[in-house]
Order: structure tokens, then sequence, then C-alpha cells
């Protein structure tokens, strides 16, 4: 029997300068509302999202790439509804979480690395090629055949990006990226961060992150409680939680 | 590096060699060492593996070494308990057969990447796809219990560490209770944010998995 060969699906249209845009959107689990009545419009290059533990923030970036559907309303990226056309949607949003063991799914660095693009029916020379330029720009090109639960916390978080990089997405959603990060290795995935000519939306309890961002949500019980420049949101915050 | 990352990046004819002619080669050399059991045999293929992997190959000893140190128990038991029964040339004779496999075994893994050997397990469950069943699936499914298994020691480790920290006991029915009911919250939290990431990753473009892992 002849293999069917892979090759890229075809792509629906798709309108890029809409961005991201939620309608209405909701979320239950359950009886409990994590999120309610979030009308948005993400455009910009570099987007944080604040707020306090359980505020909605992790389920919030779970949406905008299928992770989650809501219960209620619509979100849409370049137009595309993630119910609806859900792969499409998640070839244009990357995700990278917050602990990097759960993303890393192969046993080898460059193994792992090559594994979206595998799911995309990228050709192996062109994989190879893209997994070797992705490992050497995040310095990881000396460790490409070693086991991945070998590296240290800062080089799995980075390799977790590089995972999602070489898939070329043209978003990418970060859930605390650099949480369980050291000092040295929180500034370098920072450094990554700021580098990205995608557009990124960036969950995080680590304020200084968001210098030189573009826009900051502030979430607080399921709602968007400010949205402003970097300076204002995050005093915003800080007033938010003085009163707690 | 552990047993189960056991792949030597080379260039040598073996490891150029493709991964399904590797396991192809174990699985006659299996059926050889039962088909013949003798002890010339037995001793042949051991020189004959030790040639392939520390010659042709350019493995080094020490890995070899290692693997061998891993079974060697078992080996020093069998050969001791076949001695007593059947003689001392039938314990040479199960010794070698042994050492020969594992060494043999060792040889594939070193000079194969995960993800060719996960390869030919994908296209020998091709038939299955006539009953429903997806390849692709069962390769990740055999890539994750790899990743899986020495991260989960780590989260047993830290499980452990912790009731260290507050004074637990490390010994008895009740540790080992301790132990699992936190490791298993754990590693049940582990697996959804992985089934997260997999579906993030595109694990459901089924068919253009078809041809994945061939590179």
């Amino acid at each position: 029997m002849r293999r069917r060969r892979p090759g890229p699906r075809a792509e629906p249209a798709a309108d890029p300068a809409r961005g991201i845009e939620l309608r209405g959107v909701g979320h239950s689990y359950g009886e409990r509302t994590v999120l309610a009545g979030l009308d948005l419009q993400l455009t910009e290059h570099r987007i944080g999202v604040i707020g306090a533990n359980g505020s909605g923030k992790s389920t919030f970036a779970r949406l905008l790439n299928g992770l989650v559907q809501p219960s209620a309303g619509q979100v849409l990226v370049d137009g595309l509804d993630t119910a609806t056309q859900l792969r499409a949607v998640r070839r244009r949003v990357g995700f990278v979480f917050q602990d990097p063991d759960a993303q890393i799914v192969h046993p080898t660095v460059a193994e792992d690395v090559a594994y979206g693009l595998e799911n995309q029916g990228v050709p192996p020379a062109e994989r190879a090629e893209r997994v070797a330029a992705v490992l050497e720009r995040y310095g990881l090109a000396g460790h490409a055949d070693h086991p991945a639960h070998l590296l240290s916390g800062g080089q799995k978080q980075l390799l977790a990006i590089a995972g999602v990089l070489v898939m070329r997405p043209a978003r990418i959603v970060f859930d605390e990226p650099t949480t369980l990060l050291d000092l040295v290795n929180a500034r370098r995935v920072a450094q990554v961060v700021a580098e990205l000519q995608q557009q990124v939306v960036v969950v995080t309890h680590q304020l200084d992150l968001l210098d030189g961002f573009d826009r900051v949500l502030v979430v607080d019980c399921g709602r968007v409680v400010a949205d402003d420049a970097p300076a204002p949101a995050v005093a915003a915050y800080l007033a938010l939680m003085a009163g707690r | 590096m552990t047993a189960l990352a056991l792949y030597v990046r080379g260039t040598s004819p073996v490891h150029r060699s493709p991964a399904g002619l590797k396991l192809l080669a174990l699985a006659g050399l299996s059926v050889l060492l039962f088909a013949v059991p003798t002890v010339p045999v037995a001793a042949g293929a051991l020189a004959a593996v030790l040639a392939v992997g520390v010659v042709a190959a350019r493995l080094p000893v020490a890995l070899l070494a290692r693997q061998v140190r891993a079974v060697w128990v078992w080996l020093v038991a069998l050969a001791v308990v076949t001695a007593i029964v059947g003689g001392v040339a039938s314990a040479a004779l199960v010794t070698l057969r042994l050492l020969a496999l594992v060494l043999a075994a060792a040889v594939v893994t070193a000079t194969s990447r995960v993800s060719e050997l996960v390869a030919v397990v994908e296209r020998l469950c091709a038939p299955l796809r006539l009953v429903g069943v997806r390849p692709a699936r069962i390769g990740l499914l055999i890539a994750l219990t790899l990743r899986f298994i020495p991260l989960v020691a780590e989260r047993a480790d830290r499980v452990r560490e912790a009731q260290a920290a507050r004074g637990g006991t490390v010994r008895g029915v009740r540790a080992l209770v301790t132990l699992v009911v936190p490791l298993l919250v754990q590693v049940l939290q582990l697996a959804h944010t992985t089934a997260e990431a997999l579906d993030a990753r595109g694990a459901d473009d089924d068919e253009a998995r078809s041809g994945r892992m061939r590179g």
C-alpha cells in the first residue's frame, strides 16, 4: 500500500490585520465562572496579561489558541474561529507552557523540536534544516542528541520555545514562561521574548517582563479591570492588590 | 546518560544503516542464538557484536560496559543457577548468549535515534490502520513513555525529598502510600498539561503525521 505523501494543508482564508478578537467571551468550569464579558481586539505586537492567582489568566491564554473553548461568545484569530477552524488557528498561534517538562514530548532535544514539524508534514530535509537553525539560535545546537531531561531548567524552557518557534507561528502565547526559572534564565527567556518578531501575548507575574510592551491587561475575578500601557496598568494592578 | 537515552552521535556505517535493518539483524541474532545453542556460536556472536559495536560503530567501550553492569547481577545469578542445574558448559552458553543479546541491543540503540526506531514500529503497525488503529499514535506513545520514565522518576525523588524534609519516614508500606498518592496527582497534572501541549503542537494533524519521523 502506498503511503500518502505528507504535505502542507490548504489554509482557510484569513485576515492577519484583524489580530485576535474576543467577542462576548465567557468561560465556566461547571458552575464556576472563571471569565465573563470579554470584548477585546488584540493587534499590538507585545501584550501582557497580569492578575492574581486564580484570576482567570491561564484560561484566558488557553482561549487564544483553542486549548480551551469559550462557554459563551467567540474567539477569532485572524478572523478564524477557534471553535470551527481549530487546526488553522493552532498553526497560527503557538503556545509556551509554564512547565517545559510538560511540553517536551520526545526523549532527545532535536527530536522534540522536530515534533511539531512532523505534525505539519514538513519534508525531512527542510525539517532537519529548520531544527538545526532554531537549536543554533537558542544555543542548544551542542545538545541536539542529548536527553531532554538532562537539560537545566532554563535550557528546557528554551527548548520548549524552540519547539514552538520552529513551527513559525504568527503569534505566540506564553503562560508564565519565567515562573520556574532563576534570575539569569528568566532574563534570557525575557530577552528571547523581546526579540521575537511575532505577536506575543505573555501571561506573567513578573512585572519587569512587561517593560517595552505595547499593552497590558489586568485580569481580576474573570474580568479585564484595566487595559492600558504597561506603567498605568501595573499601577492599577498594584493598587488592586494593595487593597487585599 | 541513562539507559533510556543511549544514542551516540556518529557517522559510521552502522549509524547510517537503516534502523529497520538493525532491528532485523537483532531479531535474527536472537533466533540464531536460540536455534543453535552451542558455546562456539554464542562466543562467536558475542565477538561479532563487539566487533560491530567497538570497531565498526566506534562506540565507547565504557558505554557497552555500562549496559553489562546494569544486568550483571542477573547474569551472575543465572550463571550460578544454570551451573548448579546443568553444569558449567550450560552456564557458559547461557551467559554468553545473554551477554551477546544485551550488547547487540545496546549497539542498536546507541547507533539509532529514538525517532528512527519509533518510525520502524510505526511502519510495522501500518496494517493496523485497517482496524482503525493510528500507527502514529503508537509511535507517539513509545516516545512519550521513553521521555516520561526519567521525568516521573525525578518527580518521585522530589516527593521523597519533600517527605524527608518534613521528617517523613522513608521505609515501609505507609511511606510507599505517601509517595504514590502525591506522585499520582503530579503525574495526572503533568499528563493533562502534556495533552494540551500535544494539541498545541498539532498532534491531531493525523494525515500529515502519516509521513512523520523519516528524516
